[in-house]
């Protein structure tokens, strides 16, 4: 069943187009993350799912009632938002339980519900607290309780971990994992923190200027990126990207001269076609000078990890880099020979940044 | 900018010493003067110690300014001002921030405007509609025909009336349309963060509930302070309701009493009387300032964190 539906949405401020025609459909149940850089609509389109935001074109799905003209509290909607938004004035208690005083729950009742869900997040102790008492965690999940306390039909979270430091962060992720496979409630994430979208997400919607890049399962969209941005920008170190086109003989020529054999692209290889190839620095390894279409180059600097190491090297004029799980260490300066391993090539246009070859 | 040098230390000291005690005499000298016999005040040069006729004083300028009723009137019309104001600007600020219509910046130059004509400005066209406040409906359907239209056709004059002079509601209503409130709510509502509207969207409350369980509580020490101005500057009116009511004896304000306090021309120079009457008078506001301040600073300055 179809949770939320997506069909030609479209934003404009003024002139400007910020939301371009998404067209998704989110699966009951599932949780989806919305990825992006900053100012790519992402939160826009979260907030016209929320219906804080009016929707310029195209129709919004939630359950199979259009949502277009309904006010964010029939919705069914709750959401967390990335500075809490918690009342100042009101108790941790009374943050939590506001919505359901708003529905006319009677006290009993509500302040029942109000403690469940706040022994749900470990929040008992501080339900007399205000706002301002309590730590940056304690705040956030008190922005989850109140969004959960009212048993929505979707969650809706707006970057909600990006004021929280690195390992608060680590916690709430698992927490918030944890909180979806116990209460199975279509949820929609947004965030432009790729670590926390490939951990969190069913399925990734990857958005770039307005535009849908691609939608799928964070392994799919790391082994299949569907274009040149969706390489870049998933994957740290970042994807390698190559620059060139197709020799006579249909070897691609990138820099000052390397060449590389690109298999998977039979019958397409036309002398003179611009290309992007882009090959991940786990599948960049250190080969001797023999291995066919090996790339001859020269070692920038190394940054050691421990288990591996990343090598930046310099291969005609174009920057590779290769996550090295050799023991043998590499001093800066050496001449290597690296190989970039066939069934990880990714081609892209040159020309849009589609990708040509099949996915793997 | 930190200064930390012991001439500058001693120079402020001392400019607020000297406004401190420029501040103070007048008090002084009020409270000196009530507390002396007649004799004592007439006395040249005067006497800056207090004297022990205070009470007596009181009585007397009780009992001659008929200051009991008045005090009450006072009350009414400072607590009813008050009250007006602080309701009219909270509303009125809350349409300004919080909606977007299209007359929104009509209607805020409008409030903006009324900053530059004060009271003493129009106090000719106020009183005109105090003596009629219908009368703009009147001049209106006259504009149109219609008044003539009724009484060609049925034979009724149509002639609205509505007399505000002498009573409370003409004292009050006139003072209570105030674009200081509703810039001091301005300001305070622009510092509330969006955020805190969606949230409460998205928790099902409408524009009122939102009103009521968020922005009036976090607006307290604001309203504390708006309420501390308005109480002051409403009981110190004196033209006002010196034009609208002819009937001082039911309908007369203090301030408006200080008058029949005064020595008249020929009279015993009593200014014991006067001095002690003017400090009753100057009671009310000064309690509310002394008990308001701690509120009243942190209103004015920042917001309630």
């Amino acid at each position: 069943m179809t949770a939320i539906t997506l069909k030609g949405v479209k934003k404009r401020y003024n002139k400007s187009l910020v939301v371009h025609g998404v067209d998704v459909e989110i699966e009951a149940g599932e949780f989806i993350v919305i990825l992006g850089p900053s100012g790519c609509g992402k939160s826009t389109l979260l907030r016209m799912i929320a219906g804080l935001e009016e929707i310029t074109d195209g129709e919004i799905l939630i359950g199979d009632r259009v949502v277009n003209q309904l006010e964010p509290r029939e919705r069914g909607c709750a959401m967390v938002f990335q500075n809490y938004a918690l009342y100042p004035h009101m108790t941790v208690g009374k943050n939590i339980g506001y919505s359901l005083k708003v529905a006319r729950v009677p006290k009993p009742e509500r302040d029942a519900r109000v403690m469940a869900v706040a022994k749900a997040v470990g929040l008992e102790a501080l339900l007399d607290r205000r706002p301002g008492e309590l730590s940056g965690g304690q705040r956030q999940r008190v922005a989850m309780a109140r969004a959960m306390v009212r048993e929505p039909k979707v969650f809706l979270f707006d970057e909600p971990f990006s004021n929280l430091d690195a390992k608060l962060r680590v916690a709430m992720r698992s927490e918030v994992r944890k909180l979806h496979r116990q209460l199975g409630v279509t949820s929609v994430f947004v965030t432009h923190d790729q670590t926390e979208a490939m951990t969190l997400a069913d399925r990734l919607i990857i958005m770039n200027a307005g535009r849908v890049e691609q939608v799928g399962r964070p392994i799919e969209v790391y082994n299949n990126p569907s274009s040149r941005f969706v390489a870049d920008f998933i994957g740290s170190p970042a994807m390698n990207l190559l620059e060139g086109e197709f020799d006579a003989d249909g070897l691609f020529v990138h820099g000052t001269g390397g060449r590389i054999r690109v298999e998977s692209l039979n019958g397409q290889r036309v002398p003179g076609r611009k290309i992007v190839l882009g090959v991940r620095p786990e599948a960049v390894r250190r080969s001797d000078a023999n291995t066919a279409g090996a790339i001859p180059a020269v070692v920038d600097y190394v940054e050691e990890l421990g288990a591996s190491r990343l090598i930046h090297a310099d291969a005609n004029g174009s920057r590779l880099i290769a996550l090295d799980t050799d023991t043998a260490e590499i001093a800066s300066g050496t001449p290597v020979h690296l190989s970039l391993g066939q069934e990880a090539l990714h081609v892209f246009s040159a020309e849009d940044g589609r990708r040509i070859n099949p996915h793997a | 900018m930190i200064e930390r040098s012991p001439f500058f230390d001693f120079v402020s000291y001392a400019a607020m010493v000297i406004g401190l005690v420029l501040v103070l005499i007048p008090f002084w000298v009020v409270i000196v003067a009530g507390s002396q016999s007649l004799q004592e005040v007439a006395r040249v040069p005067f006497s800056m110690l207090p004297s022990n006729h205070l009470m007596e004083n009181i009585q007397a300028a009780w009992a001659r300014a008929d200051l009991g009723p008045k005090l009450i009137n006072s009350f009414i019309v400072a607590a009813g001002v008050t009250i007006g104001k602080i309701t009219l600007a909270a509303f009125s600020a809350f349409a300004i921030v919080f909606f977007n219509f299209r007359a929104r910046m009509i209607c805020f130059w409008a409030i903006f405007i009324t900053l530059m004509l004060p009271l003493e400005v129009r106090i000719v066209p106020t009183y005109s509609i105090a003596a009629n406040a219908l009368l703009p409906f009147q001049v209106l359907l006259d504009a149109l025909g219609i008044t003539w239209l009724v009484q060609s056709v049925s034979g009724v004059q149509i002639a609205l009336n509505w007399n505000l002079l002498n009573s409370y509601t003409g004292l009050i209503l006139p003072l209570i349309a105030t674009a200081t409130g509703t810039f001091l709510y301005r300001q305070f509502f622009m510092t509330i963060p969006d955020e805190l509207v969606e949230a409460s969207k998205m928790d099902g409350s409408g524009p009122m509930g939102f009103f009521w369980d968020v922005l009036i509580p976090l607006s307290r020490t604001n309203m504390l302070a708006l309420a501390t101005i308005m109480f002051v500057s409403s009981w110190n009116q004196y033209l006002w309701p010196l034009l609208v009511t002819t009937d001082r004896a039911n309908f007369g304000t203090v301030v408006m009493q200080l008058k029949a306090l005064i020595p008249a021309q020929n009279g015993t120079p009593d200014w014991n009387v006067t001095m002690a009457g003017a400090l009753i008078i100057m009671l009310p506001p000064l309690l509310v300032v002394a008990f308001m301040q701690r509120w009243f600073v942190r209103g004015l300055i920042s917001r309630d964190k």
